[in-house]
């Protein structure tokens, strides 16, 4: 027996509204349209009234874990507490503004972006930014297309980027996007890009390294100064992707570093909510050789009054709708003004203390393939387990406990891949521990009882082969009780 | 600090555990000069009380509440219920990641199922996706299924698309090897010049890329235009930045439309000075393994009971990479769920209702401007619920500033995007303007004869 609510459609009854707005009662004769043009009914739209809608959400959203009601070690996703206050402040109607009005009526708004924008710069050492990108992978491929146009300007665009075989997926697809060929380069045995092996993919087509640091592996890169000099030699430019910028925002600059381009996801590093897969926000710093190609619009200021630019003769043109995803950057800039420079790399400290805590209490019981130091995630194998990473990932979840990511590196074999955060206390972190024994002694003792996990949740283990085969993307009538 | 649980006693136990007696040690793979950079510059912490007036006085600074706004333009101002306010605020809704664990995210999952049938009935059309960055980067998004799809490097696009859009277009196409073809548009109607379409569907075309209601808000010929471009083998997509006119006019899919992408955020999200908004993409099933971005599919668990997951991830970048369909990963799924649960509240009735609405108050509006001569509506039939105000002589700034002075905002000049349409006003009405704000707007325009 299914635990999930009806559907909507199956519950609907023609006549029910949950809705009630005063409408002007003006009379059918002024409609303007012909009436071929116009629409009868909406076949099978659901009709529901106010309580049964409550009821329904009520109800899924309880079918959810999140970040409040649970511990979430999401590798290279930073689960971390997203605070109460900011969704209070992204509330306030005077910042609601339409985004075409005057901007004499929204100097508030425009000063919260800039102030954000100054900011990042003093945070990650870079010329400039732009805060249209909606989330981490349209950052990309942004930066991206800013390289190309800069080095195009530089009278070749090139053609290849270089990234690693740990980088996320939508490293790749960005690059491509933005006209490039993708050449993988292979991580070494301490898990980093190896400085020599570089050297020799370096020749006049490669147009950029694209490299996540600290990676995904949770490693520093710690030739990064090396490999941006050979990069800078060769005419290249260096992309940080800044989606792990949680492991030391504070501690160390990306632009005192050697960084061209970097991207940060406000939706991980700076505690906005993740939404169950967005909005997010995806801001570019840039060097200031590259700051004249940044998409439009950009903001400047006069001194007192702040102003629009939505055409620049450099740039890359625009990337989004209006000024991107302001109500994300609202709450990172309450996150940043409540952390102040007094709390500030306490983030990348805790988080790095978590996971390296993590690391020790579990390393005599799970393989990792990598030693480097950890900052803040560290990735274990299912090697030498009779079970496989999703057998105890799935078994996690009668614990309360989101799994970490899994499979991912792709480098490393049943990768689980842990990000406690910062904002998680010890009793988690040792709950969490204590948890994954029981698992591996399960495992140990009864794997066939991993393999049909979890036994606690709203649903059993589902069959995402059988969803990709019977594609079934909406409801039907036909299947109406 | 409230945000970080750990105590001193804490770290101490856990940097013994650990073996390490400086926290610095951990970091000691970053260059050290580099490291533990001053933060001088940096402003020091506020408290919660201290941050919420701060906030509050960033409002206070903004001083476009004060007016009357008639601005639409792709942003349209409607009624969010309370009830839409208080579900989508939930915790279990809001702080959830990407739901890749099927089992702990079913309330999410059927959320976004229901979405995507909802849009999928409203654009008539069997396919849609669980959201998109926003319509400018769903228009963008058309265009590249268009073209991956036809296996052609030629698309073409109406002149009267929303000029943002076709922006953003050309944004995404610069670097890839894909073409745009301007579309003219009728001087007189403001809808796309047939003439113009009909001489420019070549074999080498692979797709048309138009708006409707467009720019102006005028209504296109959505069923000719599919004609003649079905009878051409050429993909039509339609943007729709406009969604509550959907439920007021034929359905995309019953006018013969293959692929419709837009903007939602009318479907129960604020203005928020532009963002975020919802992207949608909606389309015939022969391109389902083409679309762009999360697509949630109905299954079985184990014992075989109904659930939902995420399907169909082999067009995606975490398993394509750079032969993926698209780079998205990250979307609005939120926003997704609060047009989910503001759909599911309005239902059919409210739909209509309001739909209907929102064109009564802007054929009134016309209405009463067609009895003056110093002013005129540019485009006067066909449209949804914005119309195109030709000041004539007068200037656009002096009336927008004359409109100011009597508290309202009286809409977008199209100046901005378009230089042939000097003294031009795009004016938006919704549900939200009472009879009043639109007779004092008519009659503040008529004190300036």
């Amino acid at each position: 027996m299914s635990k999930l609510p009806e559907l909507i459609f199956n519950v609907s009854r023609p006549g029910k509204t949950g809705i009630s707005v005063r409408l002007n009662q003006f009379p059918d004769d002024l409609i303007r349209i012909d009436k071929s043009k116009l629409r009868e009914g909406i076949e099978d739209f659901p009709s529901l009234s106010e309580v049964e809608t409550v009821r329904h959400f009520s109800n899924l959203s309880r079918l959810n874990h999140s970040v409040d009601n649970g511990f979430y070690p999401l590798g290279s996703c930073t689960m971390k507490y997203n605070p109460k206050v900011n969704e209070k402040i992204a509330g306030i109607e005077d910042l609601s503004a339409h985004p075409y009005s005057p901007v004499d009526l929204v100097q508030g708004n425009l000063k919260i972006i800039k102030e954000l924008e100054d900011r990042l710069i003093e945070l990650t050492g870079m010329d400039s930014f732009t805060l249209t990108p909606s989330a981490g992978a349209h950052g990309e491929f942004t930066g991206m297309m800013i390289i190309r146009k800069y080095l195009a300007s530089q009278g070749n665009p090139r053609k290849i980027v270089l990234i690693p075989d740990s980088a996320h997926g939508t490293n790749p697809a960005s690059a491509h996007f933005a006209g490039y060929e993708v050449k993988e380069i292979p991580s070494n045995e301490d898990g980093i890009i190896d400085l020599e092996e570089l050297k020799k993919h370096l020749d006049e087509d490669v147009a950029a390294l694209m490299m996540t640091n600290p990676n995904t592996l949770g490693i520093f890169e710690k030739n990064i100064v090396k490999i941006s000099e050979a990069l800078h030699q060769n005419g290249s430019l260096l992309y940080m992707d800044g989606a792990n910028m949680n492991a030391f925002l504070g501690i160390v600059r990306p632009g005192d570093i050697g960084a061209d381009v970097i991207h940060l996801n406000l939706h991980k590093t700076f505690s906005t909510p993740h939404g169950g897969g967005g909005p997010g926000s995806g801001p570019i710093g840039v060097c200031k050789e590259l700051t004249k190609f940044l998409p439009v619009p950009t903001i400047s200021s006069d001194g007192s009054r702040l102003s629009v630019n939505y055409f620049t003769k450099d740039g890359i043109g625009r990337i989004k709708n209006f000024y991107g995803n302001f109500l994300v950057m609202v709450r990172a800039l309450a996150y940043l003004m409540t952390l102040g420079k007094e709390n500030i790399n306490r983030v990348a400290e805790d988080a790095v203390l978590n996971a390296n805590y993590i690391r020790k209490e579990l390393e005599e019981y799970l393989d990792l393939p990598y030693k480097s130091k950890t900052l803040h995630e560290v990735v274990f194998s299912d090697s030498g387990l009779n079970v496989k990473t999703l057998d105890i990932a799935k078994r996690l979840l009668d614990y309360n406990i989101h799994p970490f990511t899994i499979y991912f590196p792709l480098i490393i074999h049943g990768a689980m891949m842990i990000e406690p955060t910062e904002t998680e206390s010890k009793e988690t972190l040792d709950n969490f521990i204590s948890v994954m024994k029981t698992i591996l002694k399960e495992a140990e003792e009864n794997p066939e009882y991993l393999k049909n996990s979890p036994y606690n949740t709203p649903v059993s283990r589902l069959d995402e082969v059988h969803a990709a085969r019977k594609l079934k993307l909406r409801w039907e009538k036909s299947e109406e009780n | 600090m409230r945000y970080f649980p750990l105590t001193d006693n804490d770290r101490e136990e856990m940097k013994k555990v650990i073996g390490i007696n400086d926290i610095r040690e951990l970091f000691s793979d970053i260059p050290e000069d580099k490291s533990y950079f001053p933060l001088d510059n940096i402003p020091s912490m506020l408290h919660e009380d201290e941050l919420i007036d701060k906030f509050e006085n960033y409002g206070k600074e903004n001083e476009f509440s004060k007016y009357k706004s008639f601005l639409g333009g792709g942003a349209y101002n409607h009624f969010i219920p309370e009830a839409v306010k208080s579900l989508s605020m939930k915790a279990d809704f809001l702080t959830p990641y990407t739901p890749y664990q099927p089992e702990v995210s079913q309330g999410s999952l059927q959320a976004m199922f229901e979405y995507q049938t909802m849009m999928s009935m409203l654009t008539g059309l069997p396919v849609s996706n669980s959201s998109l960055y926003d319509g400018g980067t769903a228009a963008a998004e058309g265009v590249l299924l268009m073209a991956r799809k036809s296996r052609k490097k030629k698309i073409l696009a109406a002149s009267n698309i929303h000029p943002e859009y076709l922006e953003i277009i050309n944004s995404y196409i610069q670097n890839l090897d894909i073409i745009i073809e301007q579309v003219e548009f009728d001087e007189s109607s403001g809808k796309i010049n047939v003439e113009d379409l009909k001489s420019k569907l070549a074999d080498d075309i692979g797709g048309f890329i138009f708006q409707s209601p467009n720019f102006f808000g005028v209504v296109e010929e959505s069923s000719l235009i599919s004609d003649l471009t079905s009878d051409s083998g050429i993909i039509a997509t339609q943007i729709v930045t406009e969604a509550f006119s959907l439920p007021f006019l034929s359905s995309p899919g019953s006018n013969g439309i293959d692929i419709v992408v837009g903007e939602a955020q009318s479907f129960g999200l604020p203005l928020a000075y532009g963002g975020p908004f919802l992207g949608f993409i909606s389309a015939k099933k022969e391109f389902v393994r083409q679309m762009p971005g999360r697509l949630v599919g109905e299954t079985v668990d184990s014992n075989g009971n109904r659930g939902y997951v995420l399907t169909l991830s082999t067009r995606e970048q975490h398993i394509k990479r750079e032969k993926a369909t698209s780079n998205i990963c990250t979307n609005q799924a939120w926003c997704a769920l609060r047009a989910s649960i503001y759909l599911t509240l309005l239902g059919e009735k409210g739909l209509k209702d309001i739909s209907r609405s929102n064109h009564l108050n802007t054929a009134y509006f016309a209405k009463e401007i067609s009895k003056m001569d110093h002013v005129e509506i540019r485009f006067k039939e066909d449209f949804f619920n914005e119309v195109v105000l030709d000041l004539k002589d007068m200037n656009v700034d002096k009336f927008i500033n004359k409109m100011k002075e009597n508290g309202i905002l009286p809409g977008i000049p199209l100046e901005w995007f378009l230089k042939d349409f000097k003294n031009h006003i795009l004016v938006n009405i919704t549900e939200l303007h009472r009879k009043d704000d639109i007779d004092s707007f008519i009659t503040a325009i008529g004190e300036l004869k």
